[in-house]
C-alpha cells in the first residue's frame, strides 16, 4: 500500500507494524505526532498496546525499561532536551540489555533554544550503547524501526536502538511511502523473545545490582561485544529485509566512490542533497563520490576504511558541533582512517546547526575549500565552520 | 515454608528499621510479586555483583524513577496477561519526597496499580545523613549541622491528594498495623502508597537496641500518626498518642541541641497535625 505521510507517520506506522506493546511518551516538539498517532492507533483498536501518557521523558525511558524487563516489546520516541533528560536511564537500558527502539526527531540542544533540526541530541548518546540508525527518508523511517526491532532483539545483540530522522525535514516533510503488508513484516520479525533476564516471580532474577569492581568492566564488555555482533547482524537483518521488502540498505551505503578523488561522508536527509549535487559533478567530470552513513553506532570502521582508502580528499559533514573538539563523525572517520598510507586529507565541516538549511552551493563552497587547503589546518583544528557569518567570526 | 523472602545475614546496620519493614512488606506480599528498589540503604536488599538475598525478582532503579519503573513493569506484565503480578516499589524517603516525586505523583495521576512503600529514616542516610524533604524540624543532619530549620514535607497527604485508592502511614513498631496495611494495598485498584516511619539508629544517634522503643515512642508523643486513607475517607489506626514529645526527642542524639523554645515549636507542629489528621476522620 502506498500512502502520502510525513516522517512522523511513517515512524508510527513502522512501530505498529512491529507489534509494539508498550509506548510511553511525553511530547515534544517535532517528536510530538509519534506519540498521538500511536495514542490514536491504540485507541481505535488498529494496535493493542499500552500507551502511558508518563509525566516526563526521564519517566518515559525509565517505564520502558520497566516494561522491557517484564518482557514486552518496547517503543518510546523523543527530540532534544527530552533525550537529554533520558540520559541518565539510557545507559541502563543498554546495560541491562533491553532491546528498546527510540525514535528520535533530531532537534537541536540548547543553549540557545532552537526547534530546529541537527544531530547535537542523538550524538551525546553516541557512547552508550546505544545502536544508532539515521534515516534519510520517510521510507527508511519506517522501514528502519522494524529493522531496528529485529537487530535490537537478536539474541547476539539484545541492545537499544535509536531511528533518527530529521526534525521537520523528514519528521514533517510530506512524502509518498510504500507501507508493508502485517504479515510480511510478521514473518520478518517474530515475537520478541525476551532472554534470562526477565522480571518473572517464576524464575527470580536480581537486575541492574550494585556491581564491584571486580564484575563491573566484565559487565561493561559484553554490552561492547553485543555492539560488535550487532555489525554481522544488522547486515543479515538489511539482505533479509531486501528479500521480503524489496528495498535494499546497508550500514554504508555509497554512490560513485570506486573511482573518487573526493568523498563526503554524511549523515540523514542531507545525503539525498549531496548525492543530487554529485550527479551534476559527475557530469561535469569531477570524481566525487558520496560515502553514507547509515548505522552510526556500532560505527562501521572497515567499510569506511576500505571506500575511502583510494580517495585524496575526505570532507566530512557534521550537524553537531563537538565543543573544545572536532565534529563527532569527523573525529570517527579520522579514527576509521587512522594508519593509512597515503591517507587521504580529511576535512571537517560544520554545517546544518539549529535548523540551518544545507544548500548544495554550501556543499561546493566546502568542496573548494577543501582542495584549496592542501594540508593546512584550518582555523579550528581540522574542522571548517562555513556557514558562520564573518560578522561572528 | 521456607522462613522469608530475604536471606539472612544482611548488612545493614544493627538495629536497622528499614530491614525489618522489608521482611514484613515482602512476607505479606508474598512470592507473586515484582520489586523495584532504588538507591539508599535498601538498595543491598537487591544484591551487590551477582548475589542477592532476595528470593523475588527485583531490579534496581534509578533514584527518581521508583514509581516510573514499577509503571512500565505494570504495562508490560498487564499486556503480557500476568495481571496477577503485584509490582512493589520500595524506597527511601529521598528517593520519595523529594528526587523521586515527580514519577510518583506521574504514576500516582494515572492510578498505576502499583504497591509503593516508603520507608521513612527522615533523611539521606545511604550518602552519609543529609537532611531530606522528610527530615522534621530541629533535626541534625551532616547538611543541618545546626538543626532543620523548615517542616518535614506532608507526605502522606500528598500523595491523599491524588485520590488514589488507598494511603496509609504506619510505622516499624506496629508490624501488624503494617502487614494489614500492605495487604489493604494489594487489593487495591490503582495505585497504593503506605509511608513507614523507620527509625535509623545510625543517622538519629541512638543505641541499635532502642529502635523499636524510638518508634513506638513517635507515636505515643504524636509525633508520627498511624491513619489509613481508602478511597479519600480517613481512619485513624492507633489513638494518636499525647505524651510531650520531649520523651520521643530525649531519645536520639539528633535533637540533642534543641532549645527549649525550639522543642515547644515542635510540641505546637506535633499538636496541631494531631487536630488536623483527627479533623481529616469525619
Ligand atoms: C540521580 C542521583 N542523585 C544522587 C544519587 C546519590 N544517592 C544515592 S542514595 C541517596 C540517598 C537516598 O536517600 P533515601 O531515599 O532517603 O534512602 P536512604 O539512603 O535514606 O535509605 C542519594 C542521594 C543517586 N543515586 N542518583
Ligand atoms: S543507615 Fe540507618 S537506614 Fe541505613 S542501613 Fe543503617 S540503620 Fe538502616
Ligand atoms: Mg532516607
Amino acid at each position: 500500500m502506498r500512502k502520502v505521510m510525513d516522517g512522523n507517520t511513517a515512524v508510527a506506522y513502522g512501530a505498529r507494524l512491529s507489534r509494539v506493546q508498550v509506548v510511553p511518551a511525553y511530547p515534544i516538539t517535532p517528536q510530538s505526532s509519534i506519540a498521538e498517532t500511536l495514542a490514536d492507533f491504540i485507541s481505535q483498536g488498529s494496535l493493542k498496546a499500552k500507551f502511558l501518557r508518563v509525566e516526563s521523558e526521564h519517566s518515559a525511558l525509565s517505564a520502558a525499561v520497566g516494561a522491557s524487563f517484564a518482557g514486552a516489546r518496547v517503543f518510546t520516541a523523543t527530540s532534544s532536551v527530552g533525550l537529554a533528560l533520558m540520559t541518565e536511564i539510557t545507559g541502563v537500558a543498554s546495560g541491562c540489555r533491553l532491546p528498546i527502539v527510540m525514535a528520535v526527531a533530531n532537534r537541536a540542544l540548547c543553549s540557545p533554544w532552537s526547534l530546529w533540526c541537527d544531530h547535537s541530541d542523538t550524538m551525546t548518546l553516541r557512547d552508550q550503547g546505544w545502536i544508532q540508525l539515521y534515516a534519510e527518508n520517510c521510507q527508511e523511517a519506517l522501514d528502519f524501526v522494524i529493522i531496528a526491532f529485529r537487530v535490537a532483539e537478536d539474541q547476539l545483540v539484545q541492545l537499544p536502538c535509536i531511528v533518527a530522522e530529521d526534525g521537520f525535514f523528514l519528521s514533517h516533510l510530506q512524502d509518498t511511502v510504500t507501507v508493508p503488508a502485517q504479515e510480511d513484516v510478521d514473518r520478518y520479525l517474530p515475537p520478541r523473545c525476551p532472554g534470562y533476564l526477565v522480571l518473572d516471580p517464576e524464575s527470580p532474577v536480581a537486575a541492574n545490582i550494585l556491581t564491584g569492581p571486580h564484575l563491573f568492566t566484565e559487565d561493561k564488555y559484553t554490552v561492547a561485544l553485543g555492539m560488535e555482533r550487532a555489525r554481522t547482524v544488522l547486515e543479515t537483518a538489511f539482505s533479509e529485509f531486501a528479500d521480503v521488502f524489496g528495498r535494499k540498505y546497508s550500514s554504508v551505503m555509497d554512490y560513485g566512490c570506486d573511482d573518487a578523488e573526493t568523498i563526503i561522508v554524511s549523515l540523514g536527509s542531507l545525503n539525498g542533497t549531496v548525492r543530487d549535487l554529485i550527479k551534476k559533478l559527475r557530469a561535469s567530470g569531477q570524481k566525487v563520490g558520496l560515502l553514507r552513513i547509515v548505522a552510526y553506532r556500532p560505527f562501521p570502521y572497515e567499510r569506511v576504511r576500505k571506500l575511502a582508502a583510494k580517495a585524496k580528499n575526505v570532507i566530512v559533514i557534521d550537524r553537531a558541533p563537538a565543543l573544545g573538539e572536532i565534529g563527532p563523525l569527523n573525529q570517527d572517520v579520522r579514527a576509521a582512517l587512522y594508519g593509512l598510507y597515503p591517507a587521504p586529507q580529511v576535512t571537517g565541516f560544520v554545517l546544518g546547526l539549529g535548523g540551518r538549511d544545507i544548500p548544495q552551493s554550501d556543499l561546493v563552497k566546502a568542496l573548494e575549500y577543501s582542495i584549496s587547503r592542501n594540508g593546512d589546518y584550518p582555523a579550528t583544528y581540522g574542522e571548517a565552520w562555513l556557514q558562520v557569518e564573518v560578522s561572528a567570526k | 515454608m521456607m522462613k522469608g523472602y530475604l536471606s539472612s545475614g544482611m548488612t545493614t546496620c544493627a538495629g536497622c528499621a528499614m530491614e525489618l519493614v522489608a521482611r514484613t512488606v515482602f512476607e505479606t506480599l508474598g512470592q507473586n510479586t515484582v520489586v523495584v528498589i532504588p538507591p539508599g540503604c535498601a538498595a543491598i536488599l537487591a544484591g551487590y555483583s551477582g548475589e542477592t538475598p532476595l528470593h523475588l525478582p527485583v531490579v534496581m532503579s534509578n533514584l527518581e524513577a521508583t514509581a516510573a519503573f514499577a509503571s512500565g513493569i505494570r504495562a508490560g506484565l498487564d499486556i503480557l496477561g500476568k495481571e496477577n503480578v503485584q509490582v512493589l516499589g520500595f524506597a527511601g524517603d529521598g528517593g520519595t519526597a523529594d528526587i523521586g516525586l515527580q514519577s510518583l505523583s506521574g504514576a500516582a495521576e494515572r492510578n498505576e496499580r502499583i504497591i509503593y512503600v516508603c520507608y521513612d529514616n527522615e533523611a539521606y542516610m545511604n550518602t552519609g545523613i543529609q537532611s531530606s524533604g522528610s527530615t522534621p524540624t530541629g533535626a541534625w543532619t551532616t547538611t543541618t549541622p545546626a538543626g532543620k530549620t523548615t517542616p518535614r514535607k506532608d507526605l502522606a497527604q500528598i500523595m491523599a491528594a491524588h485520590r488514589i485508592p488507598y494511603v496509609a502511614t504506619a510505622s516499624v513498631a506496629y508490624p501488624e498495623d503494617l502487614s494489614r496495611k500492605v495487604k489493604k494495598a494489594s487489593q487495591a485498584q490503582g495505585t497504593a502508597f503506605i509511608h513507614v516511619h523507620s527509625p535509623c539508629p545510625t543517622g538519629w544517634r541512638f543505641p541499635p537496641s532502642k529502635t523499636i522503643e524510638v518508634a513506638r515512642m513517635a507515636v505515643r508523643t504524636g509525633m508520627w500518626l498511624l491513619y489509613e486513607v481508602e478511597n479519600g475517607k480517613t481512619t485513624i489506626n492507633i489513638k494518636p498518642g499525647d505524651l510531650p514529645v520531649q520523651r520521643y526527642l530525649e531519645l536520639q542524639g539528633r535533637f540533642k541541641n534543641l532549645s527549649d523554645a525550639e522543642v515547644k515549636a515542635l510540641q505546637a507542629e506535633a499538636d496541631a497535625r494531631r487536630a488536623f489528621v483527627r479533623s481529616l476522620q469525619t
